[in-house]
């Protein structure tokens, strides 16, 4: 299923990159922020980050309370509306802003500002073509492919061409990487059995690999399996995409 | 009937050594032979043109199925449009009293578990035999189907070997040609002993009031044409418009559904011949609720395949019995609250990680994910999925997350709170489900946001 997330008009030096950092970013990971930062820094590119954005509003559309998800739809609308270019290093948040806003509310402020959301990875590569950022990461790593990133937003390639750029560092392949990790939000705690047998699976392939470290586009499911590995006394680690690409 | 989805099948299912594995390979395995069966044709082409007949026929189903009717009298069938499950089930009996039938030889269908029709029959003394090898296994453990086209997948053959010891009076065996050759040989005579065959139907033609049936065992040409009475059990969303769209969907259902090229017997059923008798029974039982949802409408183009289930993290490890209806998995998880209300059944959309893999095998291309969404919030919207408790925070947390305030207030209470459930994860149910398994993520000292207005 294709629905990459493609560049409607290109990107032109100078244009201003907005910085969406979903709100458990902020609080529980803000080194994943400011990896960010640092990798547009290096590239040249000019940030902004508007500071009254909260949260996107997922919980409350997966939930299946429609009337909060569209307020803060909306608000992101708001908040977002002068900036073309919008990045987010979540493929989850991401996908709510780019395609489920438009599902709420088709033709909204919300769903039209959405639309302009790029995963980091994505934007990255297919917007500013840029593969090597000049990292350095001397370690091997497998991939925690997020499913709305993968799915909804297309983004697993890119995300894997950026590591595999990535000086002195060593890929590894997850086996059954396109399997969902069982966090799914509110799932993780309303299925909790559920949710831990997936994400089991999930660290059997992921140590079965040998690799240092768990890379992964999205904070909520390393949030999960890391949570996972870190009770169990592995050594496997985990790191945000961002934070290996923001490496030197 | 309030329907759960069933945590004490869940938490047995993850304990069980045995159940999950089986599953779990058989679906890998399934999903393996969709995968390489898709390979070699116009995949993507075929999914989307099936799509857009679906969407057609399902708009135009009014004229579609009185066409399909005319048709399929115009041949000598006669046709019985039903509105409920037990309205279709009491016209099925009233045709084998008229026949004087004393037992039903059953090819598979779905929608017949819909009517409960073993139990209907049975109770009006009328002996139903399940023709389908995994149905009739369902039918002798007293079970209900758990998958849509594999209704026996939660059994291993070591299970079955051990049902028909105990059922059939066999020596154990554990061969699976054995075991097929043992129901063989005894379904034979019921075939022929049957005052009424039924069938369920993958297809209607609207243009030749056709009804085609797709199979691989034999046993559903043999239950449709050995009784002198044949009665179609159809769901309304089965009619299409044409013999050329036919072609569309065979092509996705086999490979889909089994991972073949194509099904070994395609019947085209075209009225009854040589003096029989033929019924078709419209079923809507639910049908035209999805109908009337624009949203959930789209789950009435599904041609039943199974291939969401097989690729369903849940559904591989719970199996269908945790569903509680008769159909599992994400699709099940759509329509059942439509069909039964959603009051009965608020909680089956809530029971996935809204992955997507379902979607991405559909060979129809339901958007299964959102459909769930979208079940979820007439959930909610009905009061029959969260509790005022839940409703009441998601509520207090979109109002803090409405203004810069309110967020620095939530930083503050998620610093105070995150301590305290680390320290005390007992204190909240979720923070007690979270870290029963997984470690507490803890609250930065400084934010992001903190950090930007500092650098």
């Amino acid at each position: 299923m294709s629905r990459a997330g493609t560049a409607s008009e290109a990107y032109a030096p100078g244009d201003t990159v907005a910085l969406f950092i979903p709100c458990f970013i902020d609080v529980l990971f803000p080194s994943v922020g400011k990896a960010v930062v640092s990798i547009f820094e290096r590239l040249g590119v000019d940030l902004a980050y508007p500071e009254d954005q909260t949260c996107c509003g997922q919980p409350a559309f997966n939930g299946g309370h429609r009337k909060e998800a569209l307020e803060l739809a909306a608000r992101f609308g708001d908040v977002f509306e002068e900036y073309k270019w919008i990045v987010v290093p979540s493929g989850s948040c991401g996908a709510m802003a780019k395609r489920f806003y438009s599902t709420l509310d088709p033709g909204s402020k919300g769903a039209t500002v959405g639309a302009r959301v790029f995963d980091l990875a994505t934007f990255l590569v297919d917007v500013l073509g840029t593969v090597d950022v000049g990292a350095r990461f001397p370690h091997s790593v497998t991939m925690l492919d997020g499913c709305h990133g993968r799915r909804e937003l297309g983004c697993t390639d890119a995300a894997r061409r950026l590591l595999e750029a990535v000086g002195d560092i060593e890929y590894r392949e997850l086996p059954a990487i396109e399997e969902c990790c069982g966090f799914g939000g509110l799932f993780s705690v309303k299925f909790d059995a559920l949710s831990t047998s997936m994400g089991s699976a999930k660290c059997a392939n992921a140590t079965a690999t040998g690799a240092e470290y768990l890379v992964s586009g999205d904070s909520s499911c390393l949030m999960h399996v890391g949570g996972m590995l870190d009770h169990r006394g592995s050594n496997l680690k985990t790191v945000h995409l961002a934070e290996v690409l923001a490496s030197r | 009937m309030t329907i759960h989805f069933d945590r004490k099948q869940v938490h047995d299912d993850l304990h069980s050594p045995s159940a999950p594995a089986v599953l779990d390979s058989s679906m890998r395995r399934a999903v393996e032979h969709k995968h390489a069966a898709q390979a070699l044709i116009a995949w993507d082409e075929l999914r989307e043109r099936a799509h857009e007949i679906k969407a057609y026929a399902i708009e135009h189903l009014d004229e579609l199925l009185v066409r399909f009717e005319s048709e399929f009298i115009a041949r000598g069938g006669r046709v019985l449009w039903t509105q409920t499950a037990d309205e279709a089930a009491s016209r099925f009996l009233d045709i084998c009293r008229t026949h004087g039938a004393r037992s039903v030889v059953k090819g598979k269908s779905m929608v017949s578990e819909e009517l409960e029709l073993n139990a209907r029959l049975t109770a009006a003394g009328i002996d139903p035999v399940e023709t389908d090898l995994g149905e009739y296994i369902v039918q002798l453990a007293g079970e209900r189907p758990t998958h849509i086209i594999a209704p026996a997948i939660h059994m291993s053959r070591q299970d079955v070997g051990s049902l028909f010891e105990r059922k059939l009076k066999v020596d154990y065996t554990d061969d699976p040609e054995v075991l097929s050759e043992i129901a063989r040989v005894r379904l034979r005579q019921r075939y022929l002993d049957a005052g009424v065959g039924m069938t369920g139907a993958n297809f209607g033609i609207a243009e030749t009031g056709t009804v085609v049936v797709v199979e691989n065992e034999g046993n559903g040409g043999l239950s449709s044409q050995a009784p002198p009475v044949q009665i179609v059990v159809m769901g309304i969303e089965k009619v299409i418009p044409t013999l050329d769209d036919l072609i569309v969907f065979l092509q996705l259902l086999a490979r889909s559904g089994t991972g073949q090229k194509m099904s070994t017997y395609v019947h085209h059923f075209l009225g009854p011949v040589d003096g029989r008798a033929m019924y078709c029974i419209f079923v809507d039982a639910g049908r035209t609720a999805l109908l009337a949802d624009p949203v959930a409408r789209e789950s009435l183009y599904c041609i039943r395949c199974g291939a969401c289930l097989n690729v369903c993290p849940i559904y591989r490890r719970v199996g269908g019995g945790a569903y509680g209806w008769v159909y599992p998995g994400p699709i099940g998880s759509v329509i059942t609250p439509s069909m039964v209300g959603v009051e009965d059944a608020g909680e089956l959309p809530f029971a996935s990680t809204l992955c997507g893999a379902c979607a991405v095998e559909c060979p129809v291309k339901i958007d299964l994910p959102h459909l769930l969404v979208h079940q979820r919030a007439r959930a909610v919207d009905e009061g029959a999925a969260s509790s005022p408790f839940e409703n009441a925070a998601v509520a207090s947390w979109t109002r803090a997350m409405s203004s810069s305030r309110g967020y620095s207030f939530a930083v503050l209470a998620a610093r105070v709170g995150g301590a305290a459930s680390s320290m005390l994860p007992w204190i909240s149910p979720a923070a007690r489900a979270w870290s029963k398994e997984r470690s507490m993520p803890k609250v930065a000292s400084m934010t992001f946001k903190d950090w930007w207005r500092e650098r």
